[in-house]
């Protein structure tokens, strides 16, 4: 199987000097849910900023068997749909509905068509009673369901979330759960919450430093890395213990 | 400060509107090519930043305290054409959502404050900011407020509005006092942005022949402090004249003779139109004055 | 905060809110014209401007008592001038200033208590104002909410850690470094726009999608309101 997403030896250096990716190799194949791992500041974000090219590195990205160029940004803009941590910053449209029509107007659809499109989006993640309302009068949870509807109106093959569970409450991100499982596109998501990771992924990748310094099942590395709560478990026994 | 509407004389207002229109349309139209649609969004929440950053309290002492206008701030952060049209846009947004500011009158603030206000912000900078920086955004941030103030100030005189000299007086010491937190806030502020970012300010360069523009904001500046001082009330010198016995009637008749012009019923009509064609013709004078010293200079 | 209520006002569903926005606008302007034109005596074309105003607001559904209270904000300020007017001499001049200014202030609420802002500024655009304006008043009124709650915030935090007490010069500094973090958060939430624009496509133009239809029955209320305050005028 031909993978969907194909990166080899990317490097990524910021303006001021710092290294953010060091030699990374990835491949995403369709269908699959991959979870991206890491501290704070290993590179995650900036990896899948390169993969629709807001960041550009050295190194090979394919998407969808196209190189990330300049010419072949608008396909590959319209097979990755990213979904970012503040949603204040994507719902910049002043109304729901023009939000999510926004990516089909960009790919070329008239207003009736875009609205439609739109239209169905909201449907697929329950939020077409909101059509006419303004952002700020929603919910984190239903801002983050409306920027995937966003996405998800433009019919993209690959979905990325970068940290989605941000600000969400427990129901909220059951409902999140339920909505991403049901969705058939590849999907990478970021996340420091091994719960909702474990819910979505069979396989995570681990950064460390701008390198991908482990892929595979995702319960392996967790336990490997100690990136889950019984490390914190283990903690708290041995600080008990150490009591007495 | 916002003028609402029914305050200013309908040729006032009128006027401004036209004046307005066509200072904003000429900067669209000039700064065209580095206002692609992608900047928009940074414009339009910088444009809320100010709005906030409106509602933060300065302590100034006794109890008061002050706050940003923002135009100065704006000019030396996203440059001036930008800065005139989010003030603009500010002010629009404030006389419709928040009845702050009159619909006609909009014209008129926007002359004041997105216009002038800016434009007197971001000459100093543009002068002196290279050499003695501290001193440039301190002095921008002074004069928008006092040049917006004395403008508002103005037309509501030339409109007819009752304001006895005492009132007008205090109105411009208030006006002095908001320019000085102005000018202080904006300075703390740019030395405070320095720390986060130096890129958020801009670096200008060390001026040259921009000659044109300091004469336009002097005459506006003139034209506006001019018409406070206008009054029927004999001045020192018509006094010193009575008092000596000389004769202070005029030579000859002028066609605007005691600030009064054209033949309408109206007092405060006629008080308006003659100031305004007094202000215009000051503007016109000035700007082809400017325009023969440079193009003495050029030659 | 005010412009929250005034947004929920502007969402109903009277017929008033059903008029295209061009509409309203025009009739607003032809108002405000007529009722600056409007001599200091003329105090039954003053009742009659009161009148289509107070109609509206019934027509349009919207709580008249708030309404009027709102517009009341404008009283402190003519109320000050008018009392000058009055005491000069002009006792007409004086009481036609308050009463104007506040009809005027009615009246701008009533258009934007019922007209939702993306309309209101769609039908501007439509009317001649550049696009450029149109597209930052769009931005400023959807991040305004947000970056005023995050000011609200930091001023929060600053008396937190000791605001009302401390030199003043202290204070102030903390003022203007709290001014400066809310810049800056707001640049780079800026930024986080333009990242999420391009990632949907942005092809480097926006495209607006209100769209708006200019009735038989907007004309007939245009007309109809326009006809009643100019007879109203000049009888």
């Amino acid at each position: 199987m031909k993978p969907i997403v194909e990166i080899r030896d990317l490097h990524f250096r910021y303006e001021d000097g710092t290294l953010a990716l060091d030699g990374v190799n990835f491949a995403l194949y369709p269908g699959e849910t991959v979870a991206l791992l890491g501290a704070n500041g290993s590179g995650k974000t900036t990896f899948v900023l390169q993969l629709n090219g807001i960041l550009e590195g050295i190194g090979s990205v394919e998407v969808c068997g196209l190189p990330v160029t300049k010419e072949n940004l608008p396909p590959i803009r319209s097979k990755i749909g990213m979904v970012f941590q503040d949603s204040d910053e994507q719902l910049f449209m002043p109304t729901v509905l023009e939000d999510v029509a926004f990516g089909p107007l960009n790919q070329g659809c008239t207003p009736e068509q875009a609205m439609e499109k739109a239209r169905v989006a909201l449907r697929q993640v329950g939020m077409e009673h909101a059509l006419g309302k303004a952002p700020y009068h929603l919910s984190a949870g239903e801002k983050r369901k409306v920027a995937l509807a966003g996405v998800l109106a433009m019919q993209p093959e690959i979905l990325v979330l970068d940290e989605p569970t941000t600000f969400l409450d427990p129901p909220a991100q059951r409902n999140l759960v339920h909505l991403l499982r049901e969705l058939p596109q590849a999907k990478l998501i970021v996340t420091h919450d091994v719960h909702f990771a474990r819910a979505l992924a069979q396989r995570a990748a681990f950064f460390e430093k701008g390198k991908l310094v482990a892929d595979g099942p995702i319960e392996e590395i967790a336990e490997r890395f100690q990136w889950n709560y019984s490390a914190l478990d283990a903690d708290l026994r041995y600080s008990a213990q150490r009591r007495f | 400060m916002h003028i609402p509407d029914n305050f200013l004389a309908t040729p006032v207002w009128a006027t401004l509107d036209a004046i307005s229109a066509g200072a904003v349309g000429v900067t669209i139209r000039r700064a065209g090519r580095d206002l692609p649609d992608t900047r928009i969004p940074l414009l339009g929440v910088m444009g809320a930043f100010v709005f906030a950053a409106q509602m933060i309290n300065f302590p100034v002492g006794a109890g008061t305290s002050g706050h940003l206008v923002g135009g100065a701030l704006l000019a030396c952060t996203i440059g001036p054409a930008p800065a005139v049209l989010v003030m603009t846009t500010i002010l629009a947004i404030q006389a419709f959502v928040f009845q702050d500011g009159g619909v006609l009158a909009l014209g008129a603030n926007v002359f004041n404050m997105a216009v002038a206000g800016v434009l007197a912000g971001y000459l100093p900078f543009r002068l002196l900011g290279a050499s003695r920086r501290g001193l440039a955004i301190f002095t921008g941030g002074f004069l928008s407020v006092l040049v917006s103030g004395s403008l508002a100030l103005s037309e509501l005189l030339i409109s007819g509005v009752r304001m006895p000299r005492a009132l007008v007086f205090t109105s411009f010491g208030l006006f002095a006092m908001n320019a000085l937190i102005e000018g202080a806030i904006t300075i703390s502020v740019v030395q405070a942005l320095d720390k986060l970012n130096p890129g958020f300010v801009q670096k200008p360069a060390a001026s040259t022949g921009r000659i044109l523009v300091v004469c336009g904001c002097v005459a506006l500046l003139l034209g506006a402090a001019g018409f406070l001082i206008a009054s029927s009330a004999p001045d020192a010198i018509q006094n010193l004249g009575q008092t000596l016995g000389i004769s202070t009637q005029p030579a000859f008749q002028t066609p605007m003779a005691n600030y009064t012009a054209g033949k309408f019923e109206s007092a405060w009509l006629r008080r308006a139109t003659a100031g305004l064609t007094g202000l215009l013709l000051i503007c016109g004078l000035c700007a082809a004055g400017a325009r023969m010293i440079a193009r003495r200079r050029s030659a | 905060m005010h412009h929250v209520l005034v947004d929920h006002w502007s969402q109903g569903a009277s017929p008033l809110h059903a008029r295209d926005a061009r509409a309203k606008i025009l009739v607003l302007l032809v108002f405000l014209i007529v009722l600056a034109t409007t001599p200091a005596d003329a105090y039954v074309t003053l009742a009659i401007d009161a009148a289509v105003l107070v109609s509206g607001i019934l027509l349009a559904g919207l709580p008249p008592i708030s309404v009027l209270v709102r517009a009341a904000g404008i009283l402190p300020f003519s109320a000050a001038f008018g009392a000058i007017t009055w005491l000069a001499g002009d006792g007409w001049r004086a009481v036609a200033l308050i009463e104007k200014s506040y009809l005027s202030a009615v009246a701008v609420l009533l258009l934007v208590g019922t007209t939702p802002l993306p309309r209101l500024l769609s039908g501007l655009e439509a009317l001649g104002t550049p696009r450029i304006l149109v597209l930052l008043a769009q931005f400023l009124y959807r991040y305004l909410f947000v970056i005023s709650e995050q000011a609200q915030h930091l001023q929060l935090a600053a008396a937190c850690r000791g605001g009302s007490s401390g030199r003043r010069q202290s204070r102030f500094r903390a003022a203007a470094g709290a001014l400066a973090v809310l810049f800056a958060r707001s640049y780079y939430r800026a930024e986080g726009i333009h990242r999420a624009m391009l990632s949907r496509g942005f092809g480097g133009r926006f495209s607006l999608l209100n769209p708006m239809r200019f009735g038989a029955l907007d004309a007939v209320f245009t007309g109809a309101i326009v006809a009643l305050l100019i007879m109203a005028r000049v009888q």
